[in-house]
């Protein structure tokens, strides 16, 4: 930005238009609520007494117990699982339709746009009975696979998202070049269309994943008993008791949603 | 845009070298008409069944008992009369989402035009700082909202000092903020990203040219910045009327949404074909407020896009 100095000078009185009364306030309000109660959480964490709200002493033995309960690592093998399947899938398929549709007569493409942003309109709660009924109508058992592919459907608009927008970005002289020199599509496609959407790809993998990690509303009328997700298992936890092993795992989530975000930043600075 | 870009010829508008061939997107297609446009479907089609005596699931004979049943209730006596229960849980639904999208929208846009005001450095910092919230599971932020307000928690505390009795946690206050905090970060991101983009060069030729410093807000600042503001409103006000955590966690059930009457037909109430109707209901309000966000966006002439 080449514009530093942006104070207008009008009737012998300085105004900066840049800053208003109480945006600044505002602003630091808006950090502080939006950080508290995770703030909270992490704190509460490390204490030591049972009941969640009275301070006791710094303890780490919550995070003991989170370790050493096999029900929690069920849960978050389910989780990685169901996610990492999602992931694969939803991006691949977002892949293809991302690439097919710049193709598509307007009639084609109207009905796969309406499929792909029914899950960002249409509340969650809609679809994951309406899945629930479809699986009991068609006997799918309630479990893992039926919740992949549950997942699966709701990450392609957000894996989609990304791929679209860098497509739309994209120089068409690297493509018209490999077509001059002969190259046929499925070598344009593998040569410079896939290299070229790599970050975009990688992108809409990293938020299909937070998605399907996230998801509590499919997975709890989806999952059935035998594949319980993390969500699913913390919900259970805090409806029944209180107690400040969920503020351990939650830290725990909070570390690793941190840490994967730094991570990709990281990865996409150095790509560029 | 290099000269390269132009197509020789008038039929590679169509079919680009490099350009897949529509078939890809089949697969994709076929996979979401199964897993997205079924469920749908199944849903649409069960509200209009009855419920069987026993047992979940549905009876197949075709009745409009459902969607009476939103409205009129039927006493034993064979007499009718009008069920406002149903109404309450709507209105419910739709009033907290529009509390929670005025709220958003009135602390988003200062903060998203302070953020966009920052140098680069600070800017990213700032704008990482409110995307985090987004990638943190909104059941442990409802979780950790609860702990803040809960009787024991520091807003209890505070309250307190004053000796003040006041049990937010399980009331409509409650579930209202934890709407407003889980949604807010949806209202600032769209609101900076037009905000990032205005020229505040603009601001200072209308003030210099003799406007005030409010018409300068009202007349140039918030025009441009209407795009990211109706992005917002639909990013926040969509998910929030069909919202199921928060009335849950923080309303304690008390002040149910359209959502948790849903979640209930179809779990402990054992009535799919009414939770279907009330979902049908939710999916006709969703799409008429999206028309409605549309028809704002295209007569204004901005570019919205809320797909």
């Amino acid at each position: 930005m080449s514009h530093t100095q942006t104070s207008s000078r009008k009737r012998g009185k300085l105004v900066n238009l840049r800053n208003f009364p109480g945006f600044k306030p505002t602003a630091w309000f808006v950090l502080f609520f939006l950080y508290s109660p995770l703030l909270y959480v992490v704190i509460y964490s490390f204490n030591s007494s049972r009941i969640g709200a009275v301070w006791e002493s710094f303890s780490v033995k919550w995070y003991f117990r989170v370790f050493e309960n096999t029900d929690i690592q069920r849960a978050l093998k389910n989780s990685l699982q169901v996610g990492l399947v999602a992931t694969i899938l939803s991006t691949t398929l977002a892949v293809m339709a991302a690439l097919g549709l710049l193709r598509m007569q307007r009639a084609g493409k109207a009905v796969a746009m309406a499929l792909i942003g029914a899950p960002l309109i249409i509340a969650e709660i809609v679809l994951a009975v309406g899945t629930l009924g479809l699986f009991i109508a068609v006997g799918v058992p309630l479990g893992k696979v039926g919740l992949m592919v549950a997942h699966t459907a709701f990450c392609i608009p957000f894996a989609l998202l990304p791929i679209r927008a860098r497509l739309s970005q994209l120089d068409m002289a690297p493509f018209e070049a490999a077509s001059d020199l002969g190259a046929n599509e499925r070598q344009i496609l593998r040569r410079i269309t896939l290299p070229l959407l790599a970050p975009a790809i990688f992108a809409g993998a990293l938020l299909a994943f937070a998605i399907s990690i996230d998801d509590f509303i499919t997975s709890f009328f989806v999952a059935g008993p035998g594949a319980t997700t993390l969500p699913v298992y913390i919900f259970g936890m805090i409806r029944s008791t209180v107690t400040p092993e969920v503020n351990a795992i939650s830290t725990l989530l909070l570390l690793f949603s941190g840490s994967v975000l730094i991570g990709s930043y990281l990865i996409q600075r150095k790509r560029r | 845009m290099t000269a390269v870009t132009t197509p020789p010829k008038k039929q590679t508008q169509r079919g680009r070298p490099g350009q897949s061939s529509p078939k890809l997107a089949y697969l994709p297609i076929i996979f979401l008409a199964f897993a997205i446009g079924v469920p749908l479907l199944i849903i649409v089609v069960y509200s209009f069944l009855e419920k069987p005596s026993q047992g979940t699931g549905v009876k197949w004979v075709f009745t409009l008992e459902n969607y009476k049943a939103l409205f009129i209730q039927e006493k034993l006596d064979g007499t009718t009369a009008l069920d406002t229960r149903y109404i309450k849980v709507l209105w419910t639904s739709f009033y907290y989402s529009l509390l929670t999208t005025v709220v958003t929208l009135v602390l988003s846009i200062p903060v998203a035009m302070w953020i966009a005001t920052r140098d680069a450095r600070k800017r990213n910092l700032l704008v990482a700082l409110v995307t985090l919230p987004f990638w943190i599971s909104i059941l442990i932020r409802t979780y950790g909202m609860r702990q803040i307000v809960a009787d024991e928690g520091p807003i209890g505390k505070f309250l307190g000092i004053f000796n003040i009795e006041w049990s937010i946690l399980y009331s409509p206050p409650a579930t209202i903020l934890g709407l407003i905090y889980v949604f807010l970060p949806f209202m600032i991101l769209p609101i900076y990203a037009s905000a990032e983009r205005f020229d505040f060069r603009l601001a200072e030729a209308a003030y210099d040219l003799g406007a005030k410093r409010m018409t300068v807000v009202r007349r140039v600042i918030l025009p441009s910045i209407r795009p990211g503001v109706i992005s917002g409103i639909a990013l926040v006000f969509i998910p929030a009327l069909g919202s199921f955590l928060q009335s849950d966690m923080l309303g304690g059930g008390k002040t149910n949404m359209v959502a948790n009457v849903i979640a209930n037909n179809f779990g402990q109430a054992r009535n799919w074909p009414f939770g279907s109707a009330l979902a049908v209901l939710l999916i006709v309000l969703t799409l008429l407020f999206v028309l409605i966000m549309q028809g704002a966006a295209q007569r204004r002439g901005d570019k919205v896009e809320l797909v």
